[in-house]
């Protein structure tokens, strides 16, 4: 009894064993694999300001000066231009890799699309304005190519950085400006709210719970409870909100019957549950930040 | 109470509705018709570019006319292709569109080769705006279609999962999409580096 309950104890240990050299080898393999996306995944870096300056590239004054003049085009006619320097590609295409910036940062406004990038990598020598599709009309490709290729290439090529810097940034903003008006602050929150697709479901869960709650008032405050609940949650509200939305559902569910043709109780019932669209995000305040702009490919690349 | 009771039947209708992915594939169909006009545009840009390429190598490099023929044919054939966005589900017209594209794509990389050969025709302005518009082209079909791919593959995915594969197989029946392949050759290979 006791030699057979040690074999198996045996058998055990082996098996246990070989699970775990499996599982090890499985590890390393997914760690491989990790480090090897990460060999030539170059990743966008953070954008801390309007200019990026990551390769070092600028002088300090320069690169106050043009955070100072994107930011006046950005408060004149909400068009957002950013600068970013790398030191190398790592072996990405300029253009992948740009397009990769874009997507990620979001550079110009929400519906108006105008934001344009200007990508610089010091290790390759090659530079690269990538425009948003609001901007496209003004800053084609064309144009883009142009300031590329005859003025911030050239002296590019002298060694100027920060004179290359500055008259290509300039050359931008003077085809940029007047395509865009800077909206006030207050229209552009109103835009941002995104209640319209919540709409329907309230309306139709309305009188889902109107029905129920003719048949019984529990009936119809539980399924305003459970249903406005859910709702909120699978819409991706924060459970505050879902929640909230859940007592409001409760209500509806217990009063609404009341309100059409139930014993008259007159027009005190109001729906009071305010919820604003999925949090504001405001990028006022000391802060930049990309407001939603779309890329689609446009603009244009040099070597120097 | 008959009245009540349809409106109970509506609204619980359009909650199923929800939460068996009716409005979610719906949404993703729509987006694959966005990304594929975009694709669409922006292969249309290209071809509006190359007449003004053609007359442009032509009045420096008379002699290529067989490399500028063949630019203005693989035009022609892409004219001849039926464009739809019906057509994103069908395999067979989107070969077929890829090909005429591709075969357009492989002219003009020869025209642009030749051009090479002509110091004069480099250096002339004309050319190397018309080089700029082509770049930018290239580089919106090359994001499009990207972003197409993606596209489709979020539908196809939406259609494909429980319960949303019941919810298409007896209302939506909508087919799978077609996704843009790679072309042989088009695309390195990333270099890994340990």
């Amino acid at each position: 009894m006791k030699k057979a309950h040690s074999r198996n104890d045996g058998a055990a240990r082996l098996w246990r064993r070989q699970v775990m050299r499996r599982l090890a080898v499985a590890l390393l393999f997914c760690l491989m694999a990790l480090a090897a996306s990460g060999a030539y995944a170059l990743e966008v870096p953070a954008l801390k300001g309007r200019v990026n300056d990551y390769a070092g590239m600028m002088s300090a004054d320069v690169r106050a000066l043009l955070e100072k003049e994107l930011q006046d085009l950005e408060r004149s006619d909400s068009t957002q231009i950013v600068i970013l320097t790398v030191d190398s590609l790592e072996g990405e295409s300029l253009e992948g890799f740009s397009i990769k910036v874009a997507e990620i940062w979001k550079i110009g406004q929400k519906g108006k699309d105008n934001g344009a990038i200007l990508l610089v990598s010091k290790g390759d020598r090659k530079t690269r304005i990538e425009v948003g599709r609001g901007l496209e009309g003004k800053l084609t490709d064309l144009t883009a190519g142009r300031i590329v290729q005859l003025v911030i290439n050239p002296q590019f090529r002298r060694g100027d950085f920060d004179g290359g810097f500055s008259s290509g940034v300039r050359a931008m903003i003077d085809a940029t400006r007047g395509e865009f008006k800077a909206e006030d602050s207050r229209s552009r929150a109103q835009k941002q709210g995104s209640s319209s697709s919540v709409l329907p479901f309230l309306i139709f869960g309305a009188i889902f719970l109107l029905v129920l709650g003719r048949i019984s008032r529990i009936l119809g405050g539980g399924a305003g409870v459970m249903g406005f609940g859910a709702i909120g949650y699978l819409l991706g509200f924060s459970l505050v909100t879902a929640i909230l939305l859940a007592i409001l559902g409760g209500l509806l569910g217990v009063f609404l019957p009341f309100l059409f043709g139930g014993p008259s109780r007159g027009g005190g019932f109001g729906p009071g549950g305010y919820f604003p669209g999925g949090g504001g995000f405001d990028s006022g305040g000391g802060g930049f930040g990309g407001g939603g702009g779309d890329f689609g490919g446009g603009g244009a690349s040099g070597d120097w | 109470m008959n009245r009540s009771f349809l409106y109970g039947v509506v609204a619980l209708a359009m909650m199923m509705f929800t939460g068996c992915g009716y409005n979610t594939i719906q949404q993703n169909d729509e987006a694959v018709k966005a990304a594929w006009g975009d694709v669409e545009a922006s292969y249309q840009r290209r071809n509006d570019l190359v007449p003004n390429l053609v007359e442009t190598v032509k009045a420096y490099a008379k002699h290529e006319s067989e490399t500028l023929q063949a630019v203005t044919e693989a035009r022609a054939k892409v004219g001849t292709v039926q464009v739809s966005k019906d057509m994103i589900g069908n395999t067979q017209a989107m070969a077929q569109f890829q090909q005429a594209q591709s075969s357009m794509g492989g002219a003009l990389s020869r025209l642009l080769l030749v051009a090479e050969r002509y110091p004069d025709l480099k250096a002339s302005q004309n050319f190397r705006d018309l080089q700029n518009q082509l770049e930018g082209t290239e580089n919106r079909i090359n994001v499009a279609r990207t972003r197409y791919n993606k596209a489709v593959q979020t539908f196809n995915t939406s259609i494909r999962v429980f319960p949303n594969n019941l919810t298409n197989m007896f209302m939506l029946k909508l087919p799978q999409k077609e996704v843009f392949k790679a072309e042989a050759g088009a695309e390195k290979a990333p270099t890994v580096k340990f």
